[in-house]
């Protein structure tokens, strides 16, 4: 019997193609062997020049030269992000490279077994039966690469680079710094006291938007739930508005709402006595306002959750609790939160993280003001990412910035997999059907 | 004095139905505010009253007619936008999600957690790097590169829907396989039908989330006639201060009144994606 396969195998592994060609599955030998060739002219041209550009992030920037720009320059973060993209190609080009030498090895098996191979044809539809999935997932996937992977990986190179408002390509050449923008951040320096402070708040108000809400929506819901309160569909129905309406319309709204000259809020205050309270400008007022509107944003997501939590307690549960003559605070106490908990705990840990990340309420009520006096361009009220937005957009600090997104990309991972640790060790445990 | 146990269960009741209506002016007050504003004469914020002496039309009157506004033109920019992307991001969603539920294939597992891992970036960390590439693709200022970002973005939350996938038993397939039916035939002809809420769901956030997108549409789009609401809306609220106010109002609740309805008329799907997210974790 001759080894197909290995033959196969190896001429495949010499150039891409010459293996299904020696199987004689020619359609398909000459896509392989057009794609090779193809690949080979796209990466020596252009595989050199992108690890040179990632490596060096150019050499030339665009200065003058006896008083006339010269035709051609580096463009640093273009050349890193380009290159990026190359090296990304050329990945998935190794990949479909290892897939032509297992092709070839293992069409060659089916030779020394059968005898024979299969035409174009049917290897058309064997791809589009067992490899449905990858049929289905391939534009999923070039998008996400494309907007979302490759400009995150971007990203996360920038935090090691200088590129800040005196570092613009292509006037100026951008270089690596190593740690230097994290330690800016975390030792002694301009940016370390904002960064500090900031990174406290952000903690405490994920805290005191996750705590709120959820109780908030849990005591709406036991309200709702509780026996002899009437038209419970109604008072759902109502509670759920602050949901329906969009957010940016109602958090704008409420920028109005307390306002510290004019908002209406203040007029009704003053009706009882109560002077004007600056909602937003003051400091401590304008912690407060983010916290309540964050409730009030989030309370009916909380009460809906709940609800359908409160509906999966089996009745006979407090039946028993009624035989042994317990208190209604006693039931709440044995039975209905241990379950609410139990059952959300997972949920309550995700919206800590999310609230970590909230932007929109922050940016849209405050946009982190009222501003902070010893602050490098922050306001009382701003978290780790509307710092980031600003240090972006208002102060072109794109390294520093970069360096920030990691960080709350590491705070946030850390406690999604410690969750995702916990619910599942949970689960495992089988504590409650 | 110890008080008859019916009368304790009375005060109780009407402690709850005390707190239940407080709950339930707070939560409405903010937009019957808006609403009212909106009918006030004049263009302050201040008003004696709730409900304003006169009212009046003139500030939806002047949405669609004053030139300097373009409200018309920001609501088409944005309901075109919107559609789209909602339309192509849900396909893609629904798409990954049943491939990644239904399908067992190598990478699956290092997919799912890529997944998980990308959704724990701040979102617009990655906006420089998607602004180099739509001005490389000519695509920045466009509304095709916003709808770009926004559909290519979506899969990343398929989540939701994989857990919904999960639940529809698979013998339903697996009978239809045996009558010889292709994948394509199953997910069109069984698998899309059956998750109805799922999709519902799905679109109308998507819907949503774009309708009222600020961040990622201030940063792609440049030109004043490509502007949308919550762009427009965003401006009339931190640039011209209060000055007018019940401009905004008017458009403020233009804006909010499909949405909030759609919301409230598909509520019960909301409700089940919400749910459903949540078991799931």
């Amino acid at each position: 019997m001759q080894n197909y396969a290995r033959t196969a195998g190896i001429l495949s592994a010499v150039f891409m193609g010459l293996g299904q060609l020696y199987n004689r599955q020619i359609e398909k030998a000459l896509l392989f062997l057009c794609y090779n060739v193809f690949a080979w002219i796209m990466f020596s041209k252009y595989l050199p020049n992108a690890i040179w550009g990632i490596w060096t992030l150019g050499e030339h920037a665009r200065t003058m030269v006896k008083g006339k720009f010269p035709k051609e320059y580096d463009h640093s973060t273009n050349l890193l992000i380009i290159g990026l993209a190359v090296l990304i190609l050329f990945g998935f080009y190794l990949i479909s490279y290892i897939y032509n030498i297992k092709d070839a090895y293992e069409t060659g098996r089916e030779r020394e077994v059968y005898g024979s191979v299969k035409t174009f044809g049917q290897t058309i539809k064997n791809i589009l039966t067992y490899s449905f999935p990858f049929v289905l997932l391939t534009v999923p996937i070039i998008g996400v690469f494309i907007f979302t992977i490759l400009p995150l990986v971007f990203m996360i190179l920038l935090a090691f680079t200088n590129y800040d408002r005196n570092h613009i390509p292509p006037s100026k050449l951008v270089d690596w710094v190593g740690m230097d923008n994290f330690m800016n951040l975390v030792q002694l320096s301009t940016y370390s006291h904002t960064f500090y402070k900031i990174l406290l708040w952000t903690f405490i108000w994920a805290i005191a938007a996750t705590v709120t809400t959820y109780f908030g929506g849990m005591l709406v819901a036991l309200l709702i739930q509780q026996n002899g309160v009437r038209f419970k569909t109604f008072w759902r129905t109502l509670f759920i508005i602050p949901y329906a309406i969009p957010q940016l319309i109602s958090l704008l709204v409420m920028r109005n709402l307390f306002n510290g000259n004019f908002g209406p809020i203040n007029q009704y205050l003053a009706f009882f006595g109560i002077q004007n309270i600056d909602w937003l400008g003051d400091a401590f007022w304008a912690k407060m306002t983010v916290i309540f509107v964050n409730m009030w944003l989030g309370v009916p997501v909380s009460m809906v959750l709940i609800l359908g939590v409160l509906t999966t307690i089996p009745r006979d549960l407090y039946e028993a609790a009624d035989v042994d003559g317990a208190s209604d605070f006693q039931k709440f106490r044995a039975i209905t939160l241990p379950m609410i908990l139990f059952s959300t705990m997972p949920l309550l840990i995700m919206q800590f993280a999310g609230n970590i990340n909230n932007f929109n309420v922050i940016f849209l009520l405050t946009n982190g003001n009222p501003p902070c006096a010893d602050c490098q361009y922050a306001g009382e009220t701003d978290l780790l990412v509307t710092w980031l937005y600003k240090l972006t957009l208002d102060r072109q600090e794109y390294g520093l910035a970069s360096s920030v997104g990691i960080i709350i990309f590491i705070i946030i991972a850390t406690f999604s997999i410690w969750n995702y640790r916990r619910s599942k060790s949970f689960i495992e445990e089988d504590m409650i059907q | 004095m110890k008080l008859s146990h019916n009368s304790q269960q009375f005060i109780k009741l009407l402690l709850t139905y005390l707190l239940l209506i407080i709950i339930a002016v707070v939560s409405i007050y903010p937009a019957l505010w808006i609403v009212m504003s909106s009918f006030k004469v004049g263009d302050s914020l201040f008003s004696e009253h709730l409900i304003p002496d006169q009212l009046t039309t003139d500030h939806y009157v002047r949405l669609f007619t004053d030139d300097n506004l373009n409200y018309p033109l920001w609501y088409w920019n944005t309901f075109k936008i919107s559609l789209i992307s909602t339309v192509l991001g849900t396909s893609l969603t629904i798409i990954t999600a049943y491939a990644l539920s239904r399908f067992r294939f190598r990478g699956r597992q290092n997919i799912l957690t890529s997944m998980l891992i990308l959704g724990m970036f701040p979102g617009f960390m990655s906006m420089i790097a998607i602004y180099v590439l739509l001005i490389s693709a000519n695509l920045n200022d466009s509304h095709w590169g916003l709808i770009l970002v926004y559909a290519a973005g979506a899969p990343l939350g398929a989540f939701v829907a994989k857990g919904f996938f999960d639940t529809i038993p698979k013998a339903l397939e697996e009978a239809a396989t045996i009558d010889g039916a292709s994948h394509t035939r199953i997910f069109i002809g069984i698998v899309l039908p059956l998750s109805r809420p799922m999709i519902t769901y799905i679109a109308l956030t998507s819907f949503t989330g774009t309708f009222f997108d600020y961040i990622f549409s201030s940063f792609v789009l440049r030109s004043t006639d490509k502007k949308t609401l919550a762009m427009g809306l965003y401006e009339m609220v931190s640039q011209r201060s209060s000055t007018e106010f019940t401009t905004f109002a008017a458009g403020a609740v233009l804006a909010a009144i499909p949405i909030t309805l759609l919301f409230m008329f598909l509520q019960r799907f909301l409700v089940a994606g919400l749910t459903s997210g949540a078991t799931k974790g």
